[in-house]
């Protein structure tokens, strides 16, 4: 399969439905897992990797479930299809750049379920939803669990359950994440207020690009820590809860910012997208920015004639991989900078003509 | 009455059955008397001959898994392990690890259909865990401690 086919698509996460959809961008549950007979992939030699991987190959080639697993191997993958990947997040940074060795990513045309090999575990599944959906996301992983491990024997442990190579995955191996738009709690400075009552509880919160990334274009992704002594829907029950509160406080901040300064914002909307379909070099960090504004423009009805699934389509266009795969060849900075800005300026203007 | 462990009012009074008409009271606050009921049971009864602690002296890198030779030390130095054999292998240190980071050091999740055991026995301590948990969150203590009785003594297997 040439993952160019993939480009035009938006990939599940991106869907732009799914319950909550104003806020909650999308879920995501993985799960991480090792096979019983081999040492963790840190100090597996590539010949352990290379069992490994044919192991988890024939695994999931057989796996009886509603969507078909197609692998791809990550060492003979080009840099830009690599970067590709993390940009759609079916695979992590560390896999596609930092690791060694056999390697590589099984994932459904929907790309809505991945499993990646010899990440920092043998096995890391994951399953993504568009919107709040974490029970659905949880039926999908939990069969997809069964249907490898009838095939393969994990490492499990009667205390301490499923084992990882980091002891802060033990147990479950479950991270749930949800990614949520929360620009009126940014715009009304409450944000730092939300997340330090979070962090008392014991969930994280990091940018919408993962571990260590910046919270750009005010998107946010909360998730569990602890993945050991909780039954996996007792994890899955208190991200909940904290969701819908967090959904309460920016619904709120949102009809406060419409009764007290609607005028305003309206006018930042219409400004953003000014700058998206006239700038002439813009980067990727400022396009983010300004479709986290048209977003909100979007959910508080400030604006009617563009859908959200077009700001998410430009969302993932505008990233650096994906930019140079519709250019055709490789950029650099400075170039990628004028092509994501002709682009938005080509694309708004098309959906400007259908107004 | 104070709580043994902490200076709150003690509402849970606990007699635990030390055997040979042996019996010890404990008197516990609410909090703690949850912690109490999930601790594995380390001094509270004489040991079992014969099992004596990890043997880690003269080993200057702590206890080493035999299976892929990492020391515990190179494992705290890197923050991952080497294979699945390092969770016995480093045991006794893990458990308070494992406290800090998850506030628990026992699996309470899926447990795999194909999972090595003797079968029926682990289906039991993976259901009497989660209703163990169940129990002490509505508060029903003589019964939570009924079913921890029984996953010990399935434990010992």
């Amino acid at each position: 399969m040439n993952l160019d086919t993939l480009l035009p698509n938006l990939g599940e996460w991106l869907r732009g439905t799914g319950p909550e959809s104003d806020v909650v961008v999308s879920t995501r549950i993985r799960l991480a897992r090792n096979l019983a007979d081999y040492p963790f992939t840190g100090r597996a030699t590539a010949a352990q990797k290379g069992e490994i991987v044919t192991r988890v190959k024939e695994a999931v080639g057989r796996v009886e479930l509603p969507f078909k697993l197609d692998y791809h191997d990550v060492p003979g993958m080009t840099v830009l299809d690599r970067q590709f990947l993390v940009e759609r997040q079916l695979i992590s940074r560390e896999l596609a750049a930092v690791l060694e060795g056999p390697r590589g990513v099984a994932f459904d045309a929907k790309e809505s379920a991945s499993v990646m090999v010899n990440e920092e575990d043998h096995l890391r599944l994951q399953v993504l939803r568009s919107g709040f959906a974490l029970d659905d996301a949880w039926a999908d992983i939990d069969k997809l669990d069964d249907a490898l491990e009838a095939r393969l024997p994990y490492a499990f442990h009667s205390q301490f359950g499923y084992l990882t190579a980091c002891p802060t995955n033990v147990g479950t191996g479950l991270r749930g994440s949800v990614m949520l738009h929360l620009p009126a709690l940014g715009i009304t400075k409450q944000i730092d207020k939300v997340f330090r009552a979070l962090q008392k509880i014991n969930l994280a919160v990091r940018g919408g690009h993962g571990e260590g990334s910046r919270a750009f274009g005010d998107l946010y992704q909360i998730s569990n820590q602890v993945t050991l002594g909780k039954s996996e829907q007792k994890i899955l029950g208190e991200i909940k809860e904290v969701i819908l509160t967090i959904l309460q406080y920016e619904r709120q901040a949102r009809a406060v910012l419409m009764k007290e300064r609607r005028q305003a914002e309206q006018d930042r909307v219409a400004r953003a997208l000014g700058t998206l379909g006239s700038a002439t070099m813009i980067t990727a960090e400022e396009t983010m920015e300004l479709l986290s504004v048209v977003r909100l423009g979007i959910n508080l009805r400030l604006i009617d004639d563009v859908p959200a699934t077009a700001v998410n389509q430009l969302f993932i266009q505008t990233q650096a991989a994906h930019l140079q795969k519709l250019v055709g060849h490789a950029l650099d900075g400075e170039e990628r900078n004028a092509a994501r800005a002709k682009y938005l300026k080509t694309r708004l203007r098309e959906l400007g003509s259908h107004r | 009455m104070k709580c043994q462990r902490c200076p709150k009012q003690a509402t849970l009074h606990i007699t635990e059955v030390l055997g040979d008409e042996r019996f010890e009271e404990v008197h516990l606050c609410e909090d703690c008397a949850k912690k109490y009921l999930y601790e594995p049971q380390v001094g509270k009864k004489p040991a079992k001959p014969g099992v004596a602690p990890v043997e880690a002296a003269g080993e200057p890198g702590g206890a080493r898994c035999p299976a892929c030779g990492i020391t515990f030390v190179e494992f705290r130095n890197h923050g991952r392990f080497g294979c699945g054999h390092d969770y016995d292998a480093f045991k006794p240190d893990l458990l308070p690890l494992m406290d800090s980071v998850h506030g628990d050091t026992r699996h309470a999740g899926k447990i795999p259909r194909r999972a090595p055991r003797t079968a029926t026995a682990q289906a039991e301590l993976g259901q009497l865990r989660q209703r163990l948990q169940v129990l002490v969150e509505e508060e029903k203590y003589e019964e939570a401690a009924r079913v921890r009785d029984r996953i010990k003594e399935l434990e010992l297997g």
